[in-house]
């Protein structure tokens, strides 16, 4: 798959604002007044800022207000309002805490859960694609979950859950790259079953349909930048899990916990490029590639 | 809504025979020509006189080779269009309600007013059957053409999707699958009519009719047989060379 920025963006920036809101919705840090302020700017400039970014790839943005309608059956739709819920009802938790240094926590608990329920939704965008083997598991939504918090954990100086959800999230992204390899194999999906021709025997793409590029080629049957794919698996993972989880070992001081975010920011933003990059979308077999 | 209808009281799609389409890429033409000034947003194309020319088409012939375990490679063409699935992923990713299947003839179409680009149907789709309009910024696909098939405007002959009525091998066959007398659910008990990818669970209504087995020639020269092997092994002077020259 095409990695787009503006979705690469999106992805990682409202997955650490959705991670943030969580933890200070349950009140983790407890903060009033001014220090609730910043906290809160900058858990909805995150998320928000991270959807307004998402708006960057669509053809015609101005239409947006409908993508709320269809929740019933598109988790995209369901991301929308999910994400548009939880800011509110943690919009109201903040004015409580910034104005009135007031803590409504059943808002608070009611807005986190709101937030975890957004981060699910937008993994699920990706885990439904039957189309996209690599994605269509379950490992899908649990590393955005367990990435979202974890990297929030680290916003909300939370280092000890932090820790502990990187390294779950370590785990899970070791085991959804190593399941990931083999499952378009697994798929059943081939040239043969895509033709209808395999039974006949050895199907080959001979002739494309058009000489030139297309948008199911720029967009789906995204090849370039693979063959690095085993290098940037060690940078990502090293900076966004193992060196996180080092510093926070040695030192929870300020200074040590904001480089292990900074660390864990520019990690997930390698990951989430190879998330889309290494996909492969079956369309691809009509066109004899992956 | 985006949910799909519980079932669908025609089935209108397209049967396209493997056997008979010999790749003229016609069909492309004639749907490109009819779609871009009709339903919808033009079909665009871009840098079409430059370098990199590219564009939004409905309909594509690919061509596969296939070779069996015993003689010769066979050519096939292949002409893919949308599939107007019954359990259509396109549909049900979709966040706006653009894209809908109609309850009453099954045909996948649509709603451009409504459509923001976000390509998640195409992502959905796993025939490649969508393509975003890189002018108009929405989601392109066959119709059917839906204003055809209806349209009393035009003569009774002419009411049949564009790529049928131009296909100049009698390659493509429009008509209502879900009946079973028709002469497309006809033509697909009788030649095996096959889904593509069916494992991925989206029933397509399209069905593709299989290229026939191909005839084999009997062998006909009764003394062949008693023929001696022609020596497979050089002698004399090659032979020494071939000798020679496999010790270098």
């Amino acid at each position: 798959m095409h990695p787009a920025g503006s979705v690469i963006i999106f992805t990682v920036a409202s997955g650490l604002g959705f991670g943030l809101l969580t933890w200070l919705g349950l009140g983790l840090p407890n903060t009033v007044g001014w220090a609730a302020f910043w906290h809160y700017a900058v858990g909805f400039s995150l998320a928000g800022g991270g959807l307004l970014a998402s708006t960057f790839h669509l053809g015609n943005p101005q239409r947006f207000l409908k993508a709320f309608s269809q929740w019933r059956s598109s988790w995209l739709s369901r991301e929308g309002c999910l994400s548009v819920a939880a800011m509110a009802v943690l919009g109201l938790f903040a004015i409580g805490l910034i104005f009135f240094r007031v803590s409504w926590q059943p808002l608070g608990y009611t807005g986190a859960i709101l937030a975890v329920l957004t981060i699910i939704a937008t993994s699920m965008i990706y885990a439904q694609l039957k189309t996209v083997p690599r994605w269509n598991h379950w490992t899908t939504p649990i590393l955005f979950l367990l990435l979202s918090l974890g990297g929030g954990a680290l916003l909300a100086f939370q280092t000890l859950p932090g820790l502990l959800l990187l390294a779950l999230a370590g785990g899970v992204q070791l085991l959804a790259w190593y399941l990931g390899d083999g499952r378009f194999q697994k798929s059943g999906t081939d040239i043969g079953t895509a033709t209808g021709l395999g039974v006949l025997g050895k199907v080959r793409a001979f002739e494309p349909p058009h000489t030139g590029n297309n948008y199911l080629l720029k967009e789906m049957v995204h090849q370039v930048g693979r063959k690095h794919a085993v290098k940037l698996r060690f940078i990502a993972f090293i900076m966004m899990i193992l060196i996180p989880i080092g510093l926070l070992i040695i030192s929870h001081a300020v200074p040590i916990v904001v480089l292990a975010l900074v660390l864990h920011v520019i990690g997930t933003f390698i990951q989430r490029w190879l998330f889309f990059a290494e996909a492969e979308h079956v369309v691809g077999l009509y066109y004899g590639k992956r | 809504m985006t949910t799909l209808p519980q079932s669908t009281q025609k089935k209108l799609g397209l049967v396209i025979d493997l056997d008979t389409c010999v790749g003229c890429h016609a069909c492309v033409v004639s749907c490109k020509g009819w779609n871009t000034e009709n339903y919808g947003a033009p079909l665009s194309d871009q840098d079409a006189y430059g370098a990199e020319p590219s564009g939004t088409f409905l309909n594509r012939v690919h061509s596969y080779e296939v070779q069996p375990e015993v003689g010769p490679a066979q050519l096939i063409h292949f002409p893919k269009s949308c599939l107007h699935c019954d359990d259509a992923p396109c549909v049900t990713v979709c966040p706006t309600g653009a894209s809908y299947k109609r309850q009453e003839d099954g045909i996948v179409l649509v709603n451009e007013d409504a459509c923001i680009g976000c390509g998640l149907c195409a992502w959905a789709c796993p025939y490649g059957a969508r393509e975003m309009d890189q002018a108009a910024g929405v989601m392109k696909k066959c119709t059917l053409c839906v204003d055809r098939i209806y349209n009393e405007n035009l003569p009774e002959e002419d009411r049949v999707p564009s790529c049928v009525r131009t296909c100049p091998s009698g390659a493509r066959h429009f008509g209502d699958l879900a009946d079973e007398t028709s002469d497309v659910s006809l033509l697909v008990a009788a030649r095996d009519g096959m889904d593509l990818m069916p494992e991925l669970g989206t029933k397509p209504v399209n069905k593709y009719l299989p290229p026939r087995p191909k005839d084999v020639i009997p062998e006909f020269d009764i003394l062949a047989p008693y023929l001696e092997p022609v020596a497979t092994t050089q002698k004399g002077f090659l032979g020494w060379l071939d000798k020679a020259l496999e010790k270098i």
